[in-house]
């Protein structure tokens, strides 16, 4: 692009350009500040989630030191309160949601044939909220006290105003605040997702020809839709409690503290959806490809996908089963969450009949996969006992908890994150990953995950509660804690593999080749990196795994054939930048950031009631907004 | 973005990214139209939990036997007249979209202006009914109304006042004769949030006002 503009230099003279001239430059370090492509905000997405991943991991390494023996002593009760609060909230808010989010921004207009997502400034700006609403939070730690009252932040617990509360510091304030904040970003990457995958997809692709990585990362963006508002509501009325003295939670005005677990839980269980399905989604890609044969049963993942997204909703309460919520509703509550076992197994099972008689090639992406299935199912298996009400009675709040949500959200999440970053490594780098080092990677990730989290199962049957920031000596728990806490630093040894093996692929890794796993959906029929506009000329799609058909056939006895390389099949050459191309892409630009800049000054106003400083924030929103809405979203040719 | 002159590719692939997508759409839906629609599904659940509250605390307040009541309170005959204008709102908003369709600016600006100033009424009869209440001893901490009634249509209000200068800086871009006819749709949108906001409101006065209560 930088060669095109020289070119136009030559022929016009430059116009005179003032500082709130739009950017134009989409290459050097100032451009990601002003991107708009998403396959940079995704890259962007994904290196500040793995920042948080790492903020959040060192937390719970510390949590894993201090209760490694009786009466540990390494942190204080105080310190331990924010670290497990802060280690759930990074863990779930700043680095689960937005890794799903750096994912299907880079991947879901590529699938679909996109050149962009649908909204490219308020992709950014959903970028800048996550940023800015990460580095609020954690501001907390310098400005009056983290957050310390659980990532779940039960009212009254919460909710008493400071004065005559139960938690002394801001940390409440600072992590409601912020939680709306990451909220308003989320709703406006959920829109962007929705409006992009049911608008823009290529000639010929029905929703029913749509890789299953999209229809899940739409079914996850219908989800947060629908989960952000309740949750803003009750942050909304814990943050009046605390500091304009309403009533909602409080009992001895008639509040009703069961209203908080109601409206958190009504987002709280969807969110495990929202968490959980991007890492089905990566896995269902990951299968096929390593396999060489389609996903068995297509349709019924997508409708069980689906499936488990309304079923997500009516289910709760049952992390509110000790609470005394009455017969009828705890038995409707456990049939229910019985009930979405089944699109959950229907999925599995089709996992397993994707691999089943492939030829199986154990790279890698592949065995975090399988490690997913394996580590998943342990997990469900978990939750299908928590919907048995005595069972869960004994239970609520102890480690058994940890134990069984740690198996779905790090054994299934993020082993299928690490399994999607070794699989699109290539795609999004030109560079494959170390195999060594990634199955070193995997294995250690396996051993200590393993290690940390099967003993806490015991622990939790012997009645060790969770959330305690130590436990006495002769209660027989030291020998378990221990394990999980050397299982913890092998799992911290292999995130440091991980990390050694990016660096090491940056400095020694070889370019890979266009298509290195012979794979089957559209994102890999263009160069890798793929130019900014993704695609020279919108494929017309004829098939599920588009790609794969324009490379394979079956002959009369089903057998695979491979087709002569063809137009249709053939990558396009690295894109050389001086190339002209001809495509109007969005413009570059300053005011999705102005606008999300102006939520943390709101929110510092809020949190500590200086009401000039509001002030100021939302005039820096109302001008970014003007400015934002007043420039085109493609700037015209000069 | 200056191909133009040394581009080799045809003329009709020069079109800009959104017109690109708003004339091909899978759904036959413009982006920014389902963005909307999307949007307002969202804000339903918001103000769903709100109402949920109201009606969880709604009467709960007889046993503490504090403070003033809904029934000592509520004025329902004003509170009919501003909730009349919010709904006439809708209706001018309704033909300032029929006249920028039609192309007729000065009428679209005179709607619009009408809608605004009847938004406008609506959100000075709230602040009227408030200082009222809070003068009759109705606080925030005062009761479950209090904390219910403020912050239900205190929310809404505020829902009210971004609608208000939506329309106001379409207005003032109509003004400057930067909203042509061919822009209806940003007019339209507009009064998509326009109209959601009233039907919430219409939900609201039926929940708090003409349900009856001590």
């Amino acid at each position: 692009m930088t060669t095109v503009e020289d070119a136009t230099a030559l022929l016009h003279p430059p116009v005179k350009r003032s500082i709130l001239d739009r950017p134009r430059s989409t290459t050097g370090a100032w451009s990601w500040f002003t991107t708009v492509d998403h396959k940079k905000i995704a890259i962007m997405y994904g290196a500040t989630a793995m920042f948080f991943f790492l903020v959040g991991g060192i937390e719970a390494l510390m949590i894993r030191l201090q209760l490694a023996q009786p009466n540990g002593t390494i942190l204080s009760a105080a310190r331990y309160n924010e670290f497990f609060t802060m280690h759930g909230t990074t863990m779930v808010f700043l680095m689960g949601m937005p890794l799903a989010a750096a994912f299907g921004n880079y991947f879901l207009p590529l699938m679909i044939g996109a050149r962009d997502v649908a909204f490219p400034r308020l992709n950014m700006f959903g970028y800048w909220v996550f940023l800015l609403g990460g580095a609020f939070i954690y501001s907390s730690f310098v400005l009056g006290g983290a957050p310390d009252g659980g990532w779940f932040g039960y009212a009254p617990l919460t909710s008493t105003p400071m004065s005559q509360g139960f938690l002394p510091g801001r940390g409440a304030d600072f992590w409601a605040v912020g939680l709306i904040m990451l909220g308003i970003g989320s709703v406006a990457t959920a829109v962007n997702f929705i409006v992009t995958a049911l608008n823009m997809r290529a000639p010929g692709m029905t929703m029913m020809k749509m890789p299953v990585f999209v229809w899940m990362m739409l079914v996850v963006a219908f989800l947060t839709l629908f989960a952000m508002p309740p949750l803003t509501a009750a942050l909304i009325q814990v943050f009046m409690d605390r500091n304009f003295h309403t009533n909602f939670f409080n009992a001895a005005a008639g509040g009703d503290p069961l209203l908080y677990q109601n409206l958190f839980w009504i987002f709280g269980h969807p969110e495990v959806y929202i968490l959980i399905l991007p890492g089905m989604a990566i896995v269902s890609e990951i299968l096929p490809v390593f396999s060489r044969k389609p996903l068995f049963g297509y349709s019924v993942v997508v409708f069980s996908g689906i499936a488990i997204g309304f079923l997500g909703w009516g289910v709760w309460a049952h992390h509110m089963f000790a609470t005394g919520i009455g017969p009828i509703a705890t038995s409707a509550f456990s049939l229910s969450t019985m009930l979405i076992a089944i699109p959950t197994g229907v999925k599995i099972f089709n996992w397993l009949a994707t691999v089943w008689g492939g030829s199986v090639r154990l790279r890698t992406p592949m065995l975090f996969a399988l490690g997913f299935i394996a580590q998943f199912t342990i997990g469900g298996l978990s939750g299908v006992l928590h919907s048995i009400v005595p069972a869960d009675t004994q239970q609520t709040d102890t480690y058994f908890v940890v134990a069984h949500f740690h198996y779905v959200l790090f054994g299934g999440l993020v082993f299928a994150i690490f399994g999607g970053i070794y699989y699109w490594y290539p795609k999004i780098f030109g560079k494959l990953l170390n195999e060594k080092l990634g199955k070193l990677n995997f294995w250690l990730m396996v051993i200590g995950f393993n290690l940390t989290f099967f003993p806490m199962h015991f622990l939790g049957m012997e009645g060790e509660p969770r959330r305690t920031y130590t436990y006495p000596n002769g209660m027989g728990w030291g020998t378990l804690n221990l394990m999980a806490t050397i299982g913890a630093f092998i799992i911290a040894a292999g995130v440091a593999v991980f990390l050694v093996n990016v660096i090491f692929t940056a400095i020694r890794g070889e370019r890979a080749p266009e298509d290195p796993w012979d794979a089957r959906t559209l994102e890999w029929l263009t160069s890798s990196p793929p130019p900014e506009y993704n695609f020279a000329e919108i494929p017309v799609v004829t098939a599920r795994d588009e790609f794969w058909h324009r490379k394979y056939t079956e002959d009369d006895e089903g057998r695979l054939v491979k087709l002569p390389p063809s137009d249709a099949s053939r990558i396009p050459a690295r894109h050389d930048p001086s190339e002209p191309h001809g495509i109007h892409m969005p413009s570059p630009s300053y005011w999705p950031f102005v606008v999300a800049l102006g939520l943390p000054i709101i929110g510092y106003g809020f949190v500590f009631k200086l009401w000039w400083l509001l002030a100021i924030g939302v005039v820096i929103l109302l001008f970014g907004i003007n400015a934002w809405t007043s420039e085109p979203a493609t700037e015209e040719t000069h | 973005m200056a191909q133009t002159e040394i581009s080799p590719v045809e003329p009709e692939t020069l079109v800009p990214f959104e017109e690109d997508h708003a004339r091909q759409t899978n759904t036959g839906v413009s982006n920014n139209k389902l963005a909307i629609w999307v949007f307002i599904a969202s804000e339903s659940l918001f103000f769903g939990a709100f109402l949920a509250t109201y009606f969880l605390y709604r009467g709960r307040d007889a046993q503490f036997l504090k403070g003033p009541t809904p029934s000592q309170l509520l004025n329902i005959p004003f509170t009919s007249v501003t909730s009349f204008m919010l709904l006439m709102s809708s209706l001018s908003m309704v033909l300032a979209l029929a006249a920028i369709q039609r192309g007729d600016h000065r009428r679209f600006r005179i709607w619009l202006l009408a809608t605004v100033i009847f938004g406008m009424s609506f959100i000075g009869g709230q602040v009227y009914e408030f200082t009222e209440f809070y003068r009759e001893g109705l606080h925030l901490s005062t009761n479950m109304f209090g904390t219910t009634f403020y912050v239900l249509t205190g929310l809404h209000g505020t829902h009210v006042v971004v609608g208000i200068v939506w329309l106001m800086s379409i207005w003032i871009r109509s003004m400057q004769g930067k909203i042509g006819a061919e822009r209806h749709e940003a007019v339209e949108i507009a009064g998509l949030y326009w109209h959601f906001v009233d039907v919430v409101w219409i939900v609201i006065f039926t929940a708090v006002y003409l349900i009856p209560q001590h």
